[in-house]
């Protein structure tokens, strides 16, 4: 036990050293970062001077006469002027920013004329809104009570409830983050037990390869040696995993003040306990498969095909992520959610959408600790064997012949 | 039997039905050092292998220390393999540091007897530095260092000697000898038979997965006597009787007797003829000679 937790110390430490590892943990966040910042920069660019929170200042001229009230809209001051020309010098002075003038003829014809400085593709939304809420107010003003005002100020607030099979209500998730969500967590748990499964091939490739293996086992059992080195390259692989969560939370916290949609999602304490399952569960199913696997390659570069093989059903719910997500009851994402080699990523993806059963949950986790029980005890068997085989590689017959035997 | 640190009883180990080591024993005690020799591919590195619980045996029994692969035995033995390596991207002492640490031992005692080994073999100046930073011989010497760093009561050597250099050469026999002084056991397992002459008390050889040999070095080269003497004298001794054959040996002649002559007798026979005589030896075979004629026996 005390040697176990000499080699989990050891490979964690060794991990955490490791330059893709670093690169790999804290890319994540700045990534999203990245994204944050380039999103307001592509806000700003395209809001232009009109930002919302800079007050416009619009002069009018009113031919008509009855537009006086409701001067101070959101975002902008509307600046009255008895003549054109005095509005037209405000601009050139840049006392405000544009200027509209309504003529005699307005009631009956509805049209306005609008002069800017600005080049524009075409006329600003924000400016249509303002100067369309202006002139409706002045309008209804001393015409209808100040209740039905303020309705028509603000005339709907849209809440949407999403029914389930039964009738009953299913819990409200916005569409853009319904899709991001899934799919966030399926990346980011396909990768982090990629990472760590190929960093415990790697680590076994390298002391197989300088030979230090043979030094090691005859300081510890095989046993040993494999436990500590899949518990400290796993622990390593839980800390990428909680510092990719606690960023989403900090940056959701953070970046939904600038975009609301962000705000909807919450981590669901119970998806997190599950995923926590699922995300041990396939460590140690592809951990186990890396570390025999590379206990029988004699070196690290001959592994690698085998290694991207090993990976590839793992990364299939993420290509087929749009078939998961867009039917996640459907017969394809179950049949995904219970193969072993998808199934923590696919789970992932249902559960974070709230599509899969408790039963389903249950089975699903029972199938995938079944199978790891049965690779841990093949990659044992076969790791004791190969390990101090530095010549050939063996026939896949060969090793299905021994575990056979075994 | 109850003194030996290694007892190998009847083991036998099979691999893919073939015989790798069939019916092995020895034992090897404190404050000795055995040599372990037989050709490549005899089944030297799998013994010990079965030694260090690394493999187990199909057949026979091992006891290191009195008892058989209990936990706690690889803490007291220390092994140095003849397929070399250590972590290239690690530095020396946290390598050192390290592999101490499996064998049971805290870090600061491991960094203290490390920095001294390190300072003994000269190369204090390097225990920062990555392995990969230091030549093929420097590296060896830091691995015979990692193998001796826990204080182990047995110590198994596989080629320990290949590709040093003469000054970590003589090194690396100060520190066998010194275990061997301090009572540990020390298995030496080499090609090169003038390290085991030099350095062993016993020896023991294996060819094809079997023992050929296995004794003191004194009882192995008289049962190889080939019953001859060497003599050099100022004049030709001539015919004696008894004598079958000659042969020159460097600046010597060696005589060939029937069985029927001792040597004694012939001495006389040539004081009585009044020949000087400037050497009489009875010819021992090298530990070479033997390890060449017992395969070529073999075959």
């Amino acid at each position: 036990m005390r040697k176990t937790a000499i080699i989990l110390r050891h490979e964690f430490r060794q991990t955490l050293r490791r330059k893709a590892f670093i690169l790999i943990t804290v890319g994540f966040p700045l990534v999203l970062m990245l994204g944050y910042g380039t999103y307001q920069g592509v806000q700003h660019w395209s809001q232009g001077d009109a930002d919302e929170t800079e007050i416009s200042r619009i002069g009018y001229v009113d031919h008509d006469g009855r537009f006086g009230e409701y001067r101070n809209q959101d975002g902008a001051a509307f600046v009255l002027y008895d003549r054109e020309e005095a509005a037209r010098d405000a601009l050139l002075d840049g006392g405000i920013d544009e200027y509209f003038v309504i003529p005699e003829d307005y009631v009956s014809e509805g049209g306005v004329y609008r002069y800017t400085m600005e080049r524009e593709m075409e006329l600003p939304g924000s400016v249509w809104r303002r100067t369309r809420d202006f002139l409706l107010l002045n309008l209804l003003a001393g015409e209808i009570s100040p209740e039905m005002m303020e309705r028509v100020r603000q005339p709907v607030w849209i809440d949407t409830t999403r029914l389930d099979e039964e009738g009953g209500a299913a819990p409200a998730q916005d569409e853009a983050t319904k899709f991001l969500l899934p799919f966030v967590f399926g990346v980011l748990f396909m990768f982090s037990i990629l990472f760590s499964a190929s960093s415990l091939f790697d680590s076994v490739t390298e002391e197989k390869e300088n030979r230090v293996i043979e030094v090691l086992l005859s300081s510890v059992s095989s046993r040993q040696l494999l436990l500590g080195k899949v518990l400290g390259l796993g622990v390593a692989g839980f800390l990428q995993m909680a510092v990719w969560l606690a960023s989403i939370k900090l940056f959701t916290e953070f970046a939904s003040v600038n975009i609301p949609a962000l705000s909807e999602i919450s981590i669901d304490l119970g998806i997190l306990a599950w995923g926590m399952a699922y995300f041990v569960l396939g460590y140690v199913l592809f951990a186990s498969v890396y570390a025999g696997l590379g206990s029988i390659v004699p070196a690290a570069k001959e592994g690698q095909a085998l290694t991207f093989a090993v990976a590839a059903p793992a990364m299939l719910p993420l290509s087929l992520n749009w078939f998961i997500i867009s039917n996640p009851e459907g017969v394809f994402a179950r049949v995904l959610s219970f193969l072993p080699p998808t199934a923590p990523t696919a789970s992932m993806m249902r559960l974070s959408v709230d599509a899969m059963s408790p039963w389903e949950v249950v089975l699903s986790l029972a199938i995938l600790a079944g199978s790891v029980s049965l690779t841990v005890w093949a990659s044992a068997k076969v790791f004791r064997t190969y390990l101090l085989m530095y010549g050939q590689r063996p026939a896949l017959r060969e090793i299905a012949r021994y575990l056979r035997e075994a | 039997m109850g003194t030996s640190t290694v007892e190998v009883s009847g083991v036998s180990k099979f691999f893919r039905g073939n015989a790798a080591v069939s019916d092995v024993s020895f034992c090897v005690q404190r404050g000795e050092i055995l040599g372990m020799l037989g050709p490549n591919g005899a089944g030297k590195t799998t013994t010990i292998r079965m030694m260090m619980d690394i493999i187990k045996p199909d057949r026979g029994e091992i006891r290191v220390f009195g008892e058989t692969a209990k936990e706690g035995i690889k803490d007291r033995v220390g092994y140095l393999p003849e397929e070399r390596g250590l972590y290239r991207k690690i530095s020396v002492i946290e390598s050192l540091v390290y592999l101490a640490a499996l064998k049971g031992v805290k870090a600061n005692l491991a960094r203290d007897r490390a920095t001294r080994l390190l300072e003994r073999a000269d190369m204090l100046q390097h225990k920062d530095k990555k392995i990969q930073e230091l030549s093929r011989g420097m590296g060896q010497i830091i691995q015979s260092i990692a193998t001796i760093l826990h204080d182990p009561e047995l110590v198994v050597l596989d080629e320990p000697f290949s590709g040093l250099d003469p000054i970590n050469t003589e090194l690396l026999k100060e520190f066998i000898l010194e275990l061997r002084d301090q009572g540990k056991a020390v298995i030496l397992s080499t090609h090169m038979m003038n390290q085991i002459e030099e350095l062993c008390d016993r020896a023991l050889m294996i060819n094809k997965g079997r023992i050929v040999l296995y004794g003191s070095l004194d009882e192995i080269k008289s049962k190889f006597r080939n019953n001859s003497v060497l003599l050099k004298c100022d004049t030709s001794p001539g015919e004696i009787p008894g004598v079958v054959d000659t042969r020159m040996r460097g600046k010597s002649l060696e005589l060939f007797l029937d069985g029927r002559v001792s040597p004694q007798e012939l001495l006389s026979i040539l004081v009585d003829r009044g020949i000087g005589v400037e050497r009489f030896e009875v010819s021992t075979p090298s530990l070479n000679e033997i390890f060449i004629q017992v395969v070529k026996e073999e075959r």
